[in-house]
């Protein structure tokens, strides 16, 4: 599995996430006092250092800001699957919160799946969870038609 | 504010290639010994050092190597090549304060011989890079192919605006005997029939990958006037790292198109005198030519998203409306973190370019776009 080798680094502020994301929800941190998303996870909220943010559960649904297709020279876990897609996804609930992911054609779907000429900036997207670790469930991507621009 | 209190007065470097044998250390030194020949100062005299973090030498090194006087004043600047112009910009600020009388800037690398930062043993995730590793987003390239395909989609760019900085660079090296791609000629076919490296950026959107060193010697406007070169003032000098940014991976922003850049330039012609349409020349940071781009906005020589308009009909090529990276840049004359668009900076000021620019009074040098950046005006 192409994440395996480049799983997250247990990191306390964003243990969260990674929780949200074992029970395949699309958890992002709030700030308390002015109600902003905030991503990625902070110690503090730059609107209100004093309060320690929360965290809440959004729809999973965005569209996509943008997208790259790497290619060669590339780690060898990657390169097995070059070319795959790089996607930026912007969440429906406030488009400045930017994932980046990668499109599959369903949970269990490889990167590589979509062709390139099909993704397209402005598509909508809703998330879904790949298990590459007991621990790490990557949020992907798949296309949605109901949302987009 | 610096205006024109600090001047470089000798710059140095080594030869460019894929391949030297030196060590960074040889190197530095190398071109740091060159730096003092060309505005004859001794060795002895150097009492203030600036480099880069990611720079191998550390200033107890460097300074016994090089024989160097007690050294009153050192720095080294972060977030790679965002550090050239403030490596210089820091130094001169002391100059002016008295904080030190001869100031050595510098940057030596082995990038050629060695590996690639982002396949190394850092592999691993850091903190911020848990949110782009996995997904396979791995290496610079990708992380301003994402950035660019997001402008071409806002600003109706193509690749062929990419490709005007591309081969506007690559005719500047083909008349440097000293750049790398000196006897490489590319032509806007070459470009497009070129691989992929992160679609929508190919190779030659890509910078070189070099062995070699630069230098510079900063002094006292005063002092400047009794050297053996003509002085290249520092006119002005100003570092950004915008609110809420992050470094390269900036898709955590309100506006991911307007970066550091920005508030590099509203502070450095604040404390200048020279405006964007006074600047006749331009060394742009250009690790990937989309950065160049975004830093024709950044810097007011156009507005917003009208940067790939302004790379048409040769506007970056001599005798066009802004002649950018005359000695061929990151991308075709050798990449050692921007420092050799410094070292041109000064020769364009002095006149010794290879690629002169007619009249010029001021030129605009600025480090990487994406990263907290820096920026320096040179001045006649």
């Amino acid at each position: 599995m192409p994440g395996e080798a480049l799983l997250p680094p247990i990191d306390p502020e964003a243990a969260p996430f990674w929780e949200g994301a074992r029970r395949g929800e699309l958890v992002i941190q709030q700030c308390a006092e002015t109600g902003r998303l905030m991503f990625p996870p902070r110690s503090t909220s730059p609107w209100a250092p004093r309060r320690d943010p929360v965290w809440v559960r959004v729809s999973g649904r965005g569209t996509i800001w943008s997208f790259a297709i790497p290619h060669p020279p590339l780690l060898p876990a990657f390169s097995e699957l070059a070319p795959y897609n790089v996607i930026v996804v912007a969440l429906e609930e406030d488009p400045t919160i930017r994932l980046v992911g990668n499109l599959v054609e369903a949970a269990d779907g490889p990167i590589n799946g979509p062709e390139p000429a099909a993704i397209a900036i402005g598509s909508g997207v809703r998330v879904v969870f790949q298990r590459v670790s007991e621990a790490f469930h990557l949020p992907r991507w798949v296309l949605d038609a109901a949302g987009g621009d | 504010m610096l205006r024109d209190a600090a001047a470089v007065v000798g710059i140095g470097e080594t030869p460019f290639a894929k391949h030297l044998e030196d060590s960074e250390r040889k190197l530095a030194l190398r071109a740091i010994l060159a730096a003092l020949d060309d505005a004859g100062i001794e060795p002895a005299e150097v009492d203030g050092l600036a480099s880069y973090t990611i720079e191998s030498t550390d200033e107890v090194e460097l300074a016994k190597n090089l024989g160097a006087g007690d050294i009153t004043f050192f720095t080294q600047v972060g977030y790679g090549g965002g550090a050239g112009p403030a490596a210089v910009g820091q130094l001169a600020l002391a100059v002016a304060a008295g904080q030190c009388r001869v100031g050595v800037a510098w940057r030596s690398r082995k990038r050629g011989s060695g590996g690639r930062p982002w396949a190394g043993a850092g592999a691993q995730p850091s903190a911020p890079a848990q949110w782009t590793r996995p997904w396979g987003l791995l290496r610079p390239v990708d992380e301003i192919a994402l950035l660019t395909r997001r402008y071409m989609h806002e600003y109706g760019a193509t690749r062929d605006h990419l490709a005007n900085v591309a081969l506007a660079v690559r005719k500047m090296a083909n008349r440097n005997p000293r750049a790398l791609m000196y006897e490489r000629k590319l032509t806007r076919e070459d470009y497009m029939a070129a691989r992929f490296i992160s679609e929508p950026l190919c190779l030659f959107d890509n910078c070189l990958e070099t062995d070699g060193a630069l230098a510079c010697v900063v002094v006292s406007a005063e002092r400047a006037r009794d050297c053996r070169q003509p002085p290249a003032y520092l006119h002005a000098f100003a570092q950004g790292l915008p609110r809420q940014s992050h470094t390269m991976v900036n898709y955590w922003c309100d506006d991911p198109l307007q970066g550091p850049a920005w508030t590099c330039a509203r502070q450095l012609y604040q404390n200048s005198e020279i405006r964007a349409d006074d600047i006749d020349v331009a060394q742009f940071y250009d690790a990937f030519t989309p950065l160049v781009l975004l830093s024709l906005e950044g810097y007011g020589f156009c507005k917003k998203g009208e940067g790939a308009a302004f790379t048409q009909d040769g506007a970056l090529e001599i005798g066009g409306r802004l002649p950018i990276n005359t000695s061929g840049g990151g991308l075709s004359e050798a990449y050692v973190h921007g420092f050799n668009l410094i070292n041109e900076g000064v020769r364009q000021v002095r006149g010794s370019s290879v690629n002169p620019v007619a009249g010029v009074a001021a030129c605009l040098v600025t480090a990487g776009e994406g990263v907290p950046t820096s920026a320096l005006i040179l001045r006649k």
